[in-house]
């Protein structure tokens, strides 16, 4: 078992034929990953890279292919309708790597995609990987390991180091999610929390949070009262400046609770372990367990 | 990207929100010239990205053109929590029978736009909202219907007994829900929303945000950016497609990621060290990023040592090490560098650094550890 994904995952990928796109869809597929179809509009019929067929819409995409999972390379002006595009066309996991998407376009997508009974990962992320079984999105799939700890993380390249950390000392990774570090995003800690939670082959949780917002302290919550595997938490952002305050509404609106000393001591009171750096991942890890 | 005072009076103005005349002076002959045009007495508005221009010093009333022209001769050049006045605003001084607050902003929580108002609007309001929060009171917009007939009534009449107040501020506010989505605004607020003695309902001071990554459709909105009043470090970064901020510490750091370039910050402060900037060099690989990076990281006079930590992955740590070592061919460095780099194109790059003559490290610790100390004893 994994969370999100695994070997039974149809991928499609809108924009494979773009730099971003191309690249990683060559990763994926030396990964493992099934990568079934391609969508670029008005090349449909080509073959990319003589494998993987390539499409108009993702809707010709999922009937010709069977795809049940899409991830997004798009560039940002057109992310959002790629995002709606997906939720049309069925598909149950939309995983959406594209970063500047306009948080206005994400008010209208989310209701969208929620109503198609889809998941969104994203955007803004790096996607997911369940180590040795399926990799979606641009998390380096070197670093990895297979094993029995999750990782759900709002960072990216903060996330390799932490699984780089976890992967060189003998904690491999049941799956890593990269939710997104924008304001708006389909997938939070909450739903991936409850998935390792229910998972039967992860036995302990690894967080990675920043600064801003309040869905650390909401994740604390829901740990506390649903959560009996171990969770080990990083907020970054300790030292940043007191942020550039959006006009009188911003404090309104989440007063001092964006920080990261409130979002530690959320975690702590929590029984979460409290990272203080992220070297500290695998003693905390090995304590806990 | 913030909005001046005069300039969200504009967008506010076209959605048809009723707005006082007023126009924007750079020298004090424009402020009298205003306020002849105007006629009575009019207030002199600092225009300039801060909060608390009134307690500064940046608002005063004028009784005449010849007073308005003294106070824009005093205001304009005059320094706001660091930022330069370089323009002000003039309008008329109007009477004020009462001051309400109108927000819109989107809610992480609820993930939707949510409106915002309070009865007890004007400078005060931020406290209002921390001792007395029932008295603001929110509502989430669905996005796909806008801001409801109704619902906006609903909220003007927490505002307004009068039951014609709070349509023309239902009104309002559905016109300020228009414009936040046809600017691309993160944030429009009006505060006050201010009654005149006559019982007219009027915007008399507004503030928008604009999300950045709207920027690119909006050109008409990306043209009113002010730079003048950014750090030119920063000003800089942005041109060069970086995410800069500069801090007061000694510790230069230059970082791919902004999750990794915060974890770094915090690292060298578990050190003892003080961060000098928050610098994401952002994910694609491009050794010209590297170069524009050091260029800004150097020119901090406060900088004793910089530290690059770079986890590769869509980034390629040759792209990273080339920057460098094209960086130093092209001006000097005038203090260490200590660079730690691992993932994609590793090796690659520690050859290009070694020939260069200069050594990498892979772990993170250890590299902001020996940056501290060089910073210190540099």
């Amino acid at each position: 078992m994994s969370v999100f994904i695994d070997g039974e995952t149809r991928l499609v990928v809108q924009g494979i034929t773009g730099r971003d796109g191309s690249f990683h869809s060559r990763q994926m597929i030396a990964y493992g990953t099934k990568v079934v179809a391609g969508v670029t509009p008005g090349k449909g019929g080509q073959v990319f890279d003589g494998v993987v067929p390539v499409f108009d819409t993702v809707a010709d995409a999922v009937r010709e292919t069977r795809a049940n999972t899409s991830v997004i390379y798009v560039p940002a002006a057109v992310a959002a309708s790629a995002i709606f595009e997906a939720a049309d066309a069925g598909l149950r996991l939309i995983v959406c790597i594209t970063e500047g998407i306009p948080v206005l376009d994400m008010t209208r997508v989310l209701p969208y995609v929620q109503e198609r009974g889809a998941r969104l990962i994203g955007p803004n992320c790096p996607g997911l990987i369940s180590p040795a079984r399926s990799k979606v999105g641009i998390i380096p799939g070197n670093i990895c390991q297979p094993g029995r700890t999750g990782v759900v993380s709002r960072s990216g390249t903060l996330t390799y180091e932490i699984v780089h950390q976890l992967s060189t000392h003998g904690f491999g990774q049941s799956t890593c999610i990269g939710i997104g570090g924008d304001p708006l995003i389909g997938t939070n800690f909450i739903h991936c929390l409850s998935a390792f939670q229910a998972d039967a082959e992860t036995d302990a949780v690894v967080m990675i949070g920043e600064i801003g917002g309040t869905d650390e302290q909401q994740a604390a919550d829901y740990v506390r009262q649903a959560v009996t595997k171990p969770v080990v938490g990083f907020i970054a952002g300790q030292t940043a400046p007191p942020g550039r305050r959006m006009g009188h509404a911003g404090a309104i609106i989440s007063g001092s609770s964006g920080t990261a000393a409130e979002k530690m001591a959320a975690f702590a009171r929590a029984g979460i372990a409290v990272m203080k750096r992220p070297a500290d991942v695998v003693p905390l890890l090995r304590e806990r367990l | 990207m913030n909005l001046h005072e005069y300039q969200a009076r504009d967008i506010l103005r076209r959605q048809g929100i009723p707005v006082p005349p007023g126009d924007v002076a750079e020298t004090p002959e424009q402020a009298r010239a205003i306020a002849e045009r105007l006629g009575g007495g009019v207030v002199v508005k600092a225009q300039v990205h801060a909060g608390g221009r009134g307690k500064a010093g940046g608002v005063k009333l004028a009784r005449n053109p010849a007073e308005a022209a003294a106070h824009a001769a005093a205001i304009l050049g005059m320094t706001i929590k660091g930022l330069t006045v370089r323009k002000v605003l003039v309008a008329p001084a109007a009477e004020i029978a009462s001051e309400s607050y109108v927000g819109i902003l989107v809610d992480r929580a609820s993930q939707r736009p949510v409106l915002m108002v309070s009865a007890a609007g004007g400078i005060d309001i931020e406290e209002v909202a921390a001792q007395a929060p029932e008295r603001i009171h929110r509502l989430a917009v669905d996005p796909r219907y806008g801001l409801l007939r109704h619902q906006a009534l609903g909220l003007g009449l927490k505002l307004y007994r009068d039951v014609g107040q709070a349509r023309a501020a239902a009104d309002i506010m559905q016109r300020l829900y228009a414009a936040v989505y046809a600017v691309g605004a993160s944030l429009a607020e009006i505060n006050p929303l201010a009654t005149t003695p006559a019982g007219a309902v009027t915007a008399l001071d507004a503030k928008v945000v604009i999300d950045d990554n709207e920027l690119e459709r909006h050109p008409e909105i990306a043209a009113l950016r002010d730079s003048g009043g950014e750090a030119p470090s920063e000003v800089a970064a942005r041109e060069a497609g970086l995410t800069f901020i500069k801090l007061e510490g000694s510790v230069g750091c230059c970082v791919n990621g902004a999750g990794l370039a915060m974890a770094t910050m915090d690292l060298v402060k578990f050190y003892g060290g003080e961060p000098a900037n928050f610098l994401d060099i952002g994910g694609s690989s491009n050794p010209q990023k590297v170069v524009d990076a050091l260029k800004i990281i150097t020119a901090d006079p406060g900088v004793r040592a910089i530290l690059f930590n770079i986890f590769g992955g869509i980034t390629r740590c040759d792209d990273v090490a080339n920057g460098i070592v094209q960086a130093t061919r092209q001006f000097p460095l005038r203090v260490p560098l200590v660079i730690r780099l691992t993932g994609t194109n590793e090796a690659l790059a520690v050859q290009i650094l070694t020939q260069a003559g200069f050594s990498a490290l892979t772990d993170m610790d250890e590299a902001v550890q020996r940056a501290v100390a060089q910073a210190r004893t540099a």
